[in-house]
């Protein structure tokens, strides 16, 4: 411990601050929150945990959001995984323009696609169904994904292809027995990020969908106007938002940070 | 790595073109139809050729709101490098809590957006909210949902407080991928710390940092929910953004054919500029 740990420790207390009062507030009744300032809950309730816990409106909401960040993952990572691969083996007609114009689709504004979006999901027949919110984040997450993909797959010697080949692998034997493996790491990193921001989008994911499908993330703005406020349920349910994230940060910890450092721009 | 020119590799990109070119393309197209169109329902539609553009461009309104999204892009690019950086040079390198730092760190990046907002809209609360209540405890008038310079010093802490720990993230990965042979080097030179960030880490860090920084700069310069759930774009319009001031236009007003414009020459600012930065990057790694 030495004098400048002190810098994280600030910037950490710093994080935790909201957090703790995202806590304390669920932990408390509306009426309590609204009645005045408390560092701590005074009645210790968990009936907004109950009443989620209870409600199907509220966990199927949790239910439709898993579900389409999880399609988002896996689709954007199969899709990837090949072009990925591509970028970073061979060299082919418009590979450096068609890299930037991937990359451009990341740096289109949500608000830009609400309504086209809408258009095309309804045209399509998949408006309000987890596939619609699915595919409309693809648009920002598979540009991620073939990004940082492409940097771990730089990272591994080329050698290891062709000795493949000498030992007599095909291309897709090699591809899912040797190639992937080697690179799991990086698969591990890539979604990651493609949950994060599949999970953490509200705009695309809430105004693709309606009744079905709603995701927590609309859940929460839908119930917070119509009930005047239920603080307490909103704060309970924003903890518990938190927890998938927590978890699949656990097991990426590691790998979260080089993700981006191996990959090129 | 040397590569092979193989055009066939386009087989392998062909589901990502084919997935992204549905999604960026159709809608891209949707858009650009709406912005030279006038349209009066029942899908009748009219040529309007640029007018849409020249009321966007000449519009008092688009400038205040472009305006208001650079200097709040600025403020954020301006804090959180430096300081992600700092923080990424403060943290040990190794031991067991470097995990505990990593994943607390990370924790504000992955709450839904509309929950951070939402968070920081009751914490600072003057009356009930901790954060409100500490500022007012100073002898401090803040009232975030009445003051534009209060609302402008939550969203800017805020926003601090959500995406810091991302520049930390690819700083801190940067930092520990500088081989020890470099600071022992240094270390037998008699470098000073400053210059052994000057011309060791600063150098090394270049290109995470460039990663960060564009990063940083797409997604503020994008931001809509949290600034909706917080301030909704007030009081009046102090807080209304580019994003903001679109949705307005689109779902609010329904103008199709300014929104459709507007978000033409929103998406052209950030390409811009992010393909200025990215050529520049790239070129400086070339040579």
């Amino acid at each position: 411990m030495t004098k400048r740990h002190i810098v994280p420790i600030i910037y950490i207390i710093f994080l935790m601050l909201p957090i703790y009062w995202l806590l304390n507030m669920s932990f408390k009744t509306t009426n309590e929150i609204l009645g005045g300032f408390s560092a701590f809950p005074r009645e210790f309730t968990l009936n907004s945990y109950r009443t989620i816990f209870t409600d199907p409106t509220w966990y199927g909401a949790y239910i439709n959001s898993i579900s389409y960040v999880a399609i988002n993952t896996v689709l954007s990572i199969i899709v990837a995984l090949p072009a990925a691969y591509a970028f970073s083996r061979y060299r082919f007609l418009g590979d450096k323009h068609l890299f930037f114009w991937l990359l451009s689709n990341r740096m289109a504004p949500p608000a830009v696609f609400v309504l086209p979006f809408v258009n095309l999901y309804s045209a399509v027949g998949l408006f309000d169904t987890p596939w619609a919110v699915a595919l409309a984040h693809t648009l920002f997450n598979v540009p991620l994904a073939v990004w940082i993909l492409e940097g771990f797959m730089s990272g591994v010697p080329k050698e290891l292809d062709e000795t493949a080949y000498v030992d007599g692998y095909s291309f897709p034997r090699f591809f899912t027995r040797i190639f992937i493996p080697t690179i799991s790491a990086g698969i591990g990193v890539a979604a990651f990020f493609c949950f994060m921001f599949s999970w953490v989008e509200m705009l695309l994911a809430k105004n693709l969908t309606s009744v079905a499908a709603k995701p927590i993330v609309a859940a929460m703005t839908k119930t917070a106007s119509t009930s005047g406020y239920e603080l307490g349920l909103l704060a309970a349910a924003g903890v518990l938002t938190l927890i998938p994230g927590a978890i699949v940060i656990y097991f990426v910890r590691n790998y979260i940070a080089k993700g981006f450092a191996l990959g090129r721009v | 790595m040397t590569k092979v020119q193989n055009n066939r590799a386009w087989f392998f990109v062909l589901p990502v073109f084919a997935l992204v070119a549905f999604n960026a393309l159709i809608p891209l197209m949707t858009v650009v139809n709406y912005s030279i169109q006038e349209t009066f329902g029942n899908n009748e539609f009219f040529w309007a050729g640029s007018r849409w553009f020249e009321d966007i461009l000449r519009s008092e309104r688009f400038h205040a709101a472009l305006l208001r999204q650079i200097v709040f892009t600025g403020i954020v690019l301006l804090i959180q490098v430096p300081l992600g950086l700092g923080i990424a040079l403060c943290m040990p390198k190794k031991g067991p809590w470097v995990s505990v730092c990593l994943v607390l760190m990370s924790l504000p990046l992955l709450i839904p957006w509309n929950v951070v907002g939402s968070m920081w809209n009751i914490m600072a609360l003057p009356d009930i909210g901790l954060l409100g209540k500490a500022i007012n405890s100073l002898g401090i008038n803040y009232n975030y949902t009445r003051q534009p310079f209060s609302a402008w010093f939550t969203l800017i802490l805020m926003d601090v407080w959500h995406w810091t720990s991302l520049v930390v993230l690819l700083c801190y990965a940067g930092l520990v991928s500088i081989p020890d042979a470099y600071y022992q080097a240094a270390k037998i030179d008699g470098a000073r710390p400053w210059a052994v960030f000057r011309y060791i880490q600063l150098p090394k860090l270049k290109h995470v940092l460039t990663i960060a920084i564009l990063l940083r700069f797409m997604d503020s310069f994008m931001i809509y929910t949290e600034v909706v759930v917080l301030t909704g774009g007030g009081p009046g319009n102090a807080t209304t953004f580019l994003s903001i001031d679109l949705v307005k236009y689109a779902l609010g007003q329904f103008d199709l054919g300014h929104a459709a414009a507007m978000s033409i020459i929103y998406f052209l600012i950030i390409l811009f500029l992010s393909w200025l930065f990215y050529t520049l990057m790239m070129k400086n790694e070339n040579t």
